[in-house]
């Protein structure tokens, strides 16, 4: 990773044992057969994070997945690592209690946008809130894809679909918003079809100590197919992205003869928020610098607001916020570490004789 | 009891010998009859020391009473402080070596409009000088500190029972409030009880008044006045409660001082008044050698899960989300990191058990606690933990519903819950502790089945458990059991280059799967609630195989039951034709009844269940002994719906949902009639057809 000028932090990994052995895809590939269907944005990303994890370096035994219910959610059976495929919804709390009993664990969250956002909502804020050290990719494809194609918590208003023939009345979430609503300490969004942006992104979240969350759009060819293509099709791409780099302004679109995109980012005195302008119209001071790393939430927000809530013509894509903020697992290992820390406490004599002594308190008396 | 009955609500002169208040305030109660007190700190005395110097602090002009228990109820706004007094008059009591049980009853509001009716919050303790069972059915004391308090308990109390009320509040404005159109302190309506009235609160007022108090503050400490006249009156021993102030009230001097002059204060009126003529003595009880220790239901049952950690060697996390009448147990844990303990106090129910599900897996004592709504959120949950075979400790201190349904107050009716409410054929071990204390041992065992079966279990408590409490005898370490989490380090399939490790090989003789957990090298597995396949634990679509797997979860909780002891029946002669079976906290109650009818000189026979899934192996063969069985429940008959369905007997259910705990004397007479039907005999429990002046409850 770049230097990001930070004091040196805790990194998200730094607790989990190191391997020198090489590794490489294959050995974080289960036996099982890999049943999505053809065409699926999730094969992608399995590949993706496959050939990623070996970066790492960290033991195989050391690394859990957990996931929800959903079709991205049987992700766990096709990596070799320890795995969890649990209820709907609840793949965050199951995380929560898997990273507070073990710091020496790499735990990952694989889940979608009905899987986190409409049942298991509630658990996804406050796991963002607490900032428990793990990471969580939400494939998003606006759509339930494992029921067979009702609307989801992040399809378009108006949406056709089998529980809603004259079209879904529900306006959707934006999973960048509400994280940010949330102060989630690290959000990103990617993209499945970008290997070389989702790996980078992965890197960067798993380098996270807090809860990461990166929405992954991910294609469902056979519920909601083309949902993303205004920002894959290399005829509209550049005008539909809105890349966010850290102290990079924030500028696409076509490039100019200067080699800069056409459009830029500004503030816009009006809402408080940001605007899309001609570069060519602005001077390049006034052009938004994109800050990660503020400790306020709002610009990014700001930023966050900039995806289209309708058929997805524009979104803004990268890292929107990466700050440090003290973790709920660390926390609470410390609390019990303190609590712990008398003489000679790991043994289990010692155990044995404060639970005599602590049952046996109180007002007591002795029959003889 | 042969006091005078005051008809005006007015205060008893504070000083009747004319001793300037102050002065008797400034008495130490204990002191002021020259005795010596045993020093706060040395805790062990025996029984008999603690007796002498009881008999000793009698003020000679007063005449004392033998008694052989008493049941005195506390009851006032639940702003006055009622369940503190009881908590403090239950340690000096336990303190003095009586055997007591207690029931404290408290509204579901935080708090209620005062002076009201639903307002009003009691605490009962019922002590001896022998062995009880139960908290007692009906008060021969009752203190009310408010007419709501007078009368929501009046119909409780029996003919000539004592009532001693703070006639301070018996304004026409609170009167009202209790639904009173007339004072029942004036005219007769009170005549036939031992009435005394007392303003406790103006006395109380005077006796603090020299630490400048406001006199909302002074007031307040008309609990403890109330306190120090009943200690005295039954010759508790006063300093564990000065002790406890002193430590309560460290940080705000001016109110410790307050309440421990209350205190003294209450004790000097009953020592000087000539109001109270009459001291009582209850002798202490024999109970079996050992170390003892008044505990509640909820904390027996925190400690309990935490020596099931130690035992084990696993560090105990708890997810939960605040519910009465469980939260005590989340607030005693957190207590308690030092062990290791890990509280997570999660975004609802759900998050609570998910969290606990996830420590397990990573290889910690996953627990979650909770009453019978919560358990509703977790069910699919806890179905996850039986799919995937992790060891879960589900503690559900029941409460009345359904629905929110009556929040502090106890119930058994979550039974088919923890049996049965789950999706698909879900099996889930059940234990269930019989009292207070018995939560400690309860516990334990909970955590013992979940560890060793690799599974959920169910620990039913109830809100009586919970709150109630009793001398428990303090157990030994070496009375516990050793639970081994047994650990999987090494493959267990095929050898050399092709060895595997598959998640779902058994052990065979307790069906338990092995329990890997991640940083094992080597035994990287994913586990879920998808069918997995006999063995390897892959997804498996396979009819036979899932009617295997059915079949084979369910073995395994029945083989539980090979772990157990045979049933403890109690049937003294073996001449028992009628067996009264229960479960949970109608043991008190059903022994109690079951004493009352032997004592009339019949035979019954009586049994209780600790393990309701699966019920222990010589259970069918106990019920085949007997003509009849009798099942009391505070529930509509569930676990006579079980026992029928898997023993095809015919049990006889006597069922309440009073929230309240069952009461002994209806018991007897329920089992009396059984024990006359089964005998074909004339069943006579009228108290002179029993022996003793009083019951043994
Ligand atoms: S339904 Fe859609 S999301 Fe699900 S596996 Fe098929 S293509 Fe993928």
């Amino acid at each position: 990773m770049t230097d990001l000028g930070l004091p040196a932090l805790r990194s998200g990994t730094e607790s989990v044992p190191t391997t020198d052995e090489k590794q490489t895809g294959k050995d974080f590939t289960s036996d099982q057969e890999v049943r999505w269907c053809p065409g699926c944005g999730d094969y992608a990303v399995l590949k993706a994070v496959q050939s990623f994890l070996p970066d790492l370096g960290l033991r195989r035994e050391n690394i859990v997945f957990v996931s929800g219910i959903g079709c991205s959610s049987r992700f766990p059976y096709y990596l070799d690592t320890y795995g969890m495929h649990s209820i709907h919804g609840r793949a965050p709390t199951i995380a929560t209690g898997i990273a507070t009993a073990r710091e020496d664990l790499s735990v990952w969250v694989v889940t979608g946008d009905g899987d986190a956002l409409s049942i298991g909502g509630n658990h996804l804020i406050h796991t963002l809130r607490r900032n428990v050290n793990m990471t969580i990719l939400l494939f998003n494809n606006r759509i339930y894809g494992l029921t067979k194609g009702q609307y989801s918590p992040t399809s378009e208003t108006g949406k056709v679909t089998k529980s809603t023939p004259m079209g879904s009345l529900d306006h959707p979430f934006n999973p960048v918003s509400l994280a940010l609503g949330a102060e989630a300490t690290f959000v990103a969004r990617t993209i499945d079809s970008d290997r070389k942006h989702l790996t980078s992104v992965l890197a960067a979240a798993a380098a996270h100590r807090g809860t990461s969350l990166v929405e992954i759009y991910q294609n469902c060819p056979i519920f909601n197919d083309g949902a993303f293509d205004a920002i894959k099709s290399p005829d509209t791409k550049a005008d539909a992205i809105i890349p966010l780099v850290h102290g990079e302004p924030v500028l696409f679109g076509a490039p100019l003869e200067d080699g800069r995109g056409a459009k830029a980012l500004v503030r816009d005195e009006e809402t408080g928020g940001v605007k899309v302008v001609a570069t060519a119209d602005v001077a390049a001071e006034d052009i938004l610098v994109h800050d990660a790393h503020n400790p306020d939430p709002t610009m990014a927000f700001a930023i966050s607001r900039l995806t289209d809530s309708g058929y997805l013509n524009t979104s803004p894509i990268g890292i929107f916020r990466q700050v440090q903020r003290p973790t709920y697992d660390d926390a609470a290992r410390e609390q019990v570490a303190s609590a712990t820390t008398v003489p000679g406490d790991d043994d289990a004599a010692d155990r044995s004789a404060r639970l005599a002594a602590l049952i046996g308190g109180g007002d007591t008396w002795t029959i003889l | 009891m042969a006091a005078g009955r005051a008809r005006a609500p007015t205060a008893y002169a504070l000083t009747p010998r004319g001793a300037h208040p102050t002065e008797a305030v400034r008495h130490d109660p204990c002191h002021t009859t020259g005795v010596e007190v045993v020093p706060q700190g040395r805790k062990a005395r025996s029984a008999l020391d603690r007796r002498l110097s009881s008999l000793l602090v009698v003020a000679p002009e007063k005449e004392v009473k033998q008694l052989d228990r008493v049941i005195i109820r506390f009851a006032g706004d639940s702003g006055d402080g009622m369940q503190l007094t009881g908590d403090r008059f239950t340690q000096e009591t336990a303190a003095f070596g009586n055997d007591l049980v207690t029931l404290p009853n408290f509204p579901a509001e935080i708090r209620a409009p005062q002076g009201t009716l639903p307002g009003v919050s009691s605490f009962q303790v019922h002590f001896a000088d022998h062995d009880i069972l139960t908290a007692g059915d009906a008060p021969d004391v009752l203190v009310a500190m408010n007419p709501a308090a007078l009368r929501a308990n009046l119909g409780d109390l029996p003919k000539g029972a004592t009532i001693i009320v703070d006639t301070h509040d018996f304004t026409a404005r609170n009167l009202t409030k209790a639904g009173y159109t007339e004072n029942p302190l004036d005219g007769d309506t009170l005549a036939e009880y031992a009435l005394h009235t007392v303003d406790l609160t103006g006395m109380t007022i005077e006796a603090v008044k020299e630490f400048g108090l406001s006199r909302k503050d002074a007031s307040r400490a008309k609990n403890m006045f109330a306190l120090g006249l009943l200690s005295w009156m039954y010759g508790r021993p006063t300093e564990t409660t000065n002790a406890f102030l002193a430590k309560r009230f460290a940080k705000v001097p001016d109110i410790r001082d307050a309440n421990v002059a209350a205190f003294k204060a209450g004790w000097n009126f009953g020592e000087t008044t000539e109001a109270f003529v009459v001291r009582y003595e209850i002798k202490p009880a024999k109970m079996a050698p050992g170390h003892y220790r008044n505990i509640t239901g909820n904390l027996a049952l925190s400690y309990g899960l935490i020596a099931g950690g130690v035992q084990s060697g696993l560090s105990v996390f708890l997810g939960s989300y605040p519910i009465t009448p469980a939260s005590d147990i989340l607030h005693e844990l957190s207590k308690h990191k030092g062990f290791g303990v890990t509280t997570f106090q999660a975004e609802d129910e759900i998050a609570g058990v998910g969290a606990a599900i996830g420590a397990s897996f990573a290889g910690q004592l996953g627990v979650t606690t909770t009453s019978g709504p919560g358990v509703a959120l977790k069910s699919e949950a806890v179905g996850l933990a039986v799919m995937t075979e992790l060891p879960l400790v589900v503690v559900d201190v029941q409460r009345g519903g359904p629905s929110t349904g009556l929040p502090t107050k106890t119930e058994q009716a979550d039974l088919m819950q923890a049996m049965f409410g789950r999706n698909g054929e879900a099996p889930v071990p059940i234990v269930a502790p019989q009292s207070p204390g018995d939560c400690f041992a309860a516990a334990v065992e909970a955590v013992r089945i979940a560890v060793t079966y690799r599974t959920p279990v169910m620990l039913l408590s109830d809100g009586y458990l919970a709150n109630g409490s009793e001398p428990w005898r303090i157990p030994g370490l070496d009375e516990l059991p050793t639970i081994d989490p047994d650990f999987a380090t090494e493959k267990n399939q095929g050898s050399g280059d092709d060895a595997e490790f598959w998640p779902y090989l058994r052990d065979e003789a307790t069906l338990a799967r092995p329990w890997a957990i991640p940083g094992t090298p080597g035994l990287e597995h994913r586990i879920g609630g998808l069918e997995k396949g006999d063995g390897h634990g892959n997804i498996s679509y396979d009819p036979a195989n899932h009617d295997f797997m059915v079949r084979t979860r369910q073995a395994k909780v029945d083989r539980i039951a090979d772990s157990l002891p045979p049933l403890e029946v109690d049937d003294p002669t073996g001449d028992a034709k009628v067996l009264v079976l229960g479960w949970g906290s109608t043991y008190g109650p059903i022994g109690a009844g079951v004493r009352r009818v032997r004592k009339a000189g019949y035979h019954v026979a009586q049994a209780h269940l600790r393990h309701l899934n699966p019920f222990p192996n010589d259970l069918g063969e106990v019920l085949k002994r007997y003509d009849k069985v009798l099942v009391p429940e505070m529930n509509l008959g569930q676990l006579s719906l079980l026992l029928r369905a898997k023993y095809l007997v015919d049990v006889v259910g006597y069922n309440e949902v009073r929230g309240l705990p069952l009461k002994a004397a209806v018991l007897a007479d329920v089992i009396g009639g059984l024990v006359a039907d089964a005998e074909g005999i004339d069943v006579d429990l009228t108290p002179a057809s029993i022996q003793q002046e009083s019951h043994d409850d």
